[in-house]
C-alpha cells in the first residue's frame, strides 16, 4: 500500500497536518506566526549545508533550526528593538545566507523549488518514518508544556505567581516550532510551512469553546486541507504544497462565513 | 511571629537608576484584610510582585510562612479573544481539582451558573468573581487582589467587597488587596497601608483618614470622601446587575 505515491504523500500530508494543528494553536495564541516564518527561511540553510557537507539534509535542517530558534529566544530578551524587527533582519539573513550556501551545492540547486514549495508527491518511506516518530516525539513535548502554555497565553503575570518558568517554557515553544517547522518542510516546503501552522488554527478557532477543542479542530482542518489539496494537485495538475495551502485557506474563508451566516 | 502570612522587611526596589520602592515594611495576617491603597506609580504592585516572588528587592527580605499557599488576581487581566477558553476550562487550569471542587469554589464566589459560559462572554464583575474562584479552588492561606474592583459600578464593588469579607470569614485566609476606590476600601478593610514609595501611613481605616500624610497623599477631598460615603438602596443588584431580594442579600459592609 505504502508503494502508492499518493498514499505516501497523503500519510505524510496528515502527519505533519496532525502535529501542525495543535502546535499552530500555540503559535496564533501567542503571536508568533512571524517567528516561524523566520525558523522556515533559517531552514534553507540547513538545507544548503546539508548538500555542502554530504550530510543528511533533515538533520542539517533541524539542527539550523534550533540552532536560530536560540539566537532568536536570545534576541526576545533585549529591549532596544522590537522582536518583529529582530525577526525581520534574522530571517532574511538566514534565507541570504541559505541561498549563498545553495549556490555553493550545484545539486541542490535543481530542487530549490522543492524545498522551497514543496514536495509532496516526492514523499518516500524514510520520510514517512521522520514525520511519524518525529511528529510523536514534539506533540509528546507539547503536551508536557501544554498547562504552562496556557497559564503564559492568559496571563503572565500570574503565571509566574504560580510558578511557571516562563523562559524556559517559552524557550522549549521556540524548539518544538523549530522541530516541527523542520519536519514540515519537507511537506509544503520552506515558504509554506508556517501557513499550516497558523492557517488551521485560525480556521479552527471560531468553532471551539475550550483550547484543547481548537487545537484538535486545527489538526482535523489541517488533515482534511492535504487530503482536498492533494486532490486537486492530482486533478488539476498543480503543485502539491501550494494547493494544500489554498484548500486550507479555502477552509478557513468557508469557515469565515458559515460564522458571519450564523450571526446574522 | 505566629499569625503572620507574609512579611516585607525594608525592602526596596530599583528599576535603573529610579527607586520604586524604599524601605517598606508590611505585614499581612491570618484572617486581617489589608488594603494597599496610594497614588499611581506608587509602587503598590511591584510590591505585590515582591511579595508573590516575581520581583526580586534590591535590598530587604520577604518573609513567608513555611508552606504559604497565595491565590493571586492580577492587575486588569486582559483576555485576548484569540484564546477560546470557558470557565470550567479556566479553572480546570488552577489544579487538579475535582469536579466539586470547582463548583464548591464557584459557588462561593455566587457565580456557580457560569461554569460553561465562554470567559469572552463574562461581564467585568463576573469575570473578577470568576477570577477569585480561579484564585480560591488552590487553598489559598493568603489571597493577593490588585485593583480587584477596577472596571466595575459602585454597586458592584461594594458587593465585591462584601464578597471578600466574606471569604476572609468563612476561611479565615488574609487577604491583600490594592485599590484606589479610597471610601469603600476605607470601609471594607481592617487595616489600611498608604504607600507612596515609601510607608507613608498605616493603621486602622479611621486613624489613617486623619493623619496628616493621608490628607497630603490623597488631598482634603479624599479624606472627605470618606465621610460621604454612606449608601443608601431600597434594593441591590449582584455582580451582573439582577436585582437581589434584600432578606437574601448579604449584610451591606459597615460604613
Amino acid at each position: 500500500m505504502l508503494d502508492d505515491f499518493l498514499i505516501r504523500a497523503a500519510l505524510g500530508g496528515i502527519g505533519v497536518a496532525l502535529l501542525a494543528g495543535p502546535l499552530g494553536c500555540v503559535v496564533v495564541w501567542r503571536r508568533m506566526a512571524f517567528f516561524g516564518s523566520a525558523l522556515a527561511h533559517s531552514a534553507l540553510l540547513g538545507v544548503g549545508l546539508g548538500a555542502v557537507l554530504a550530510l543528511p539534509m533533515t538533520l542539517t535542517t533541524l539542527a539550523v533550526c534550533l540552532l536560530f530558534a536560540l539566537l532568536l529566544a536570545g534576541f526576545q530578551e533585549q529591549r532596544l528593538l522590537a522582536d518583529d524587527t529582530v525577526l525581520g533582519i534574522i530571517a532574511h539573513a538566514a534565507l541570504a545566507l541559505g541561498l549563498i550556501v545553495v549556490g555553493f551545492a550545484e545539486t541542490v540547486r535543481v530542487d530549490l523549488v522543492g524545498y522551497l514549495f514543496g514536495d509532496l508527491l516526492s514523499v518516500g518511506r524514510s520520510d514517512l518514518v521522520w514525520i511519524f516518530v518525529g511528529g510523536a516525539a514534539v506533540l509528546a513535548a507539547l503536551v508536557r508544556l501544554w498547562p504552562s502554555l496556557l497559564r503564559l497565553t492568559l496571563n503572565e503575570e500570574l503565571a509566574r505567581a504560580e510558578g511557571v518558568a516562563v523562559r524556559p517554557v517559552r524557550i522549549m515553544f521556540m524548539l518544538l516550532m523549530a522541530a516541527s517547522v523542520a519536519i514540515g518542510m519537507k511537506i509544503v516546503g520552506i515558504l509554506l510551512v508556517v501557513s499550516l501552522l497558523v492557517i488551521p488554527a485560525a480556521a479552527a478557532r471560531p468553532f471551539a469553546r475550550t483550547p484543547e477543542q481548537m487545537a484538535g479542530l486545527a489538526a482535523l482542518v489541517g488533515a482534511l486541507a492535504v487530503l482536498l489539496g492533494l486532490w486537486g494537485s492530482v486533478r488539476f495538475d498543480t503543485p502539491s504544497g501550494p494547493s494544500i495551502v489554498v484548500a486550507a485557506s479555502a477552509l478557513f474563508a468557508a469557515g469565515m462565513v458559515w460564522q458571519g451566516v450564523r450571526r446574522a | 511571629m505566629s499569625g503572620t502570612l507574609v512579611a516585607a522587611h525594608g525592602v526596596t526596589v530599583r528599576a535603573g537608576a529610579r527607586t520604586i520602592l524604599r524601605e517598606v515594611d508590611l505585614e499581612v495576617r491570618s484572617g486581617e484584610i489589608v488594603a494597599l491603597i496610594g497614588p499611581n506609580g506608587a509602587g503598590k504592585t511591584t510590591l505585590l510582585r515582591v511579595l508573590l516572588g516575581i520581583v526580586r528587592p534590591a535590598a530587604g527580605s520577604v518573609e513567608r510562612s513555611a508552606g504559604l499557599t497565595i491565590g493571586y488576581v492580577p492587575q486588569r487581566l486582559r483576555l485576548d479573544p484569540i484564546l477560546p477558553i470557558d470557565v470550567r476550562r479556566l479553572l480546570r487550569l488552577a489544579g487538579r481539582s475535582r469536579k466539586i471542587r470547582l463548583q464548591t469554589a464557584l459557588r462561593e464566589v455566587g457565580a456557580e451558573h457560569l461554569l460553561d459560559t465562554s470567559l469572552h462572554d463574562l461581564s467585568g464583575g463576573e469575570f473578577q468573581r470568576v477570577l477569585l474562584a480561579y484564585a480560591l479552588i488552590r487553598e489559598p492561606a493568603l489571597l493577593i487582589l490588585d485593583e480587584p474592583a477596577q472596571g466595575i459600578d459602585l454597586a458592584g464593588q461594594i458587593e465585591l467587597y462584601a464578597l471578600i469579607e466574606r471569604i476572609r470569614n468563612q476561611r479565615g485566609c488574609g487577604v491583600l488587596l490594592v485599590s484606589h476606590d479610597l471610601h469603600i476600601v476605607m470601609a471594607a478593610t481592617d487595616r489600611v497601608v498608604c504607600l507612596n514609595q515609601h510607608v507613608c501611613c498605616s493603621g486602622r481605616p479611621e486613624t489613617v483618614s486623619r493623619t496628616p500624610e493621608y490628607v497630603h497623599l490623597f488631598g482634603q477631598r479624599g479624606a472627605d470622601r470618606l465621610a460621604v460615603y454612606h449608601h443608601e438602596h431600597d434594593h441591590r443588584h449582584d455582580l451582573g446587575g439582577r436585582v437581589v431580594e434584600p432578606e437574601r442579600a448579604p449584610p451591606a459592609p459597615d460604613a
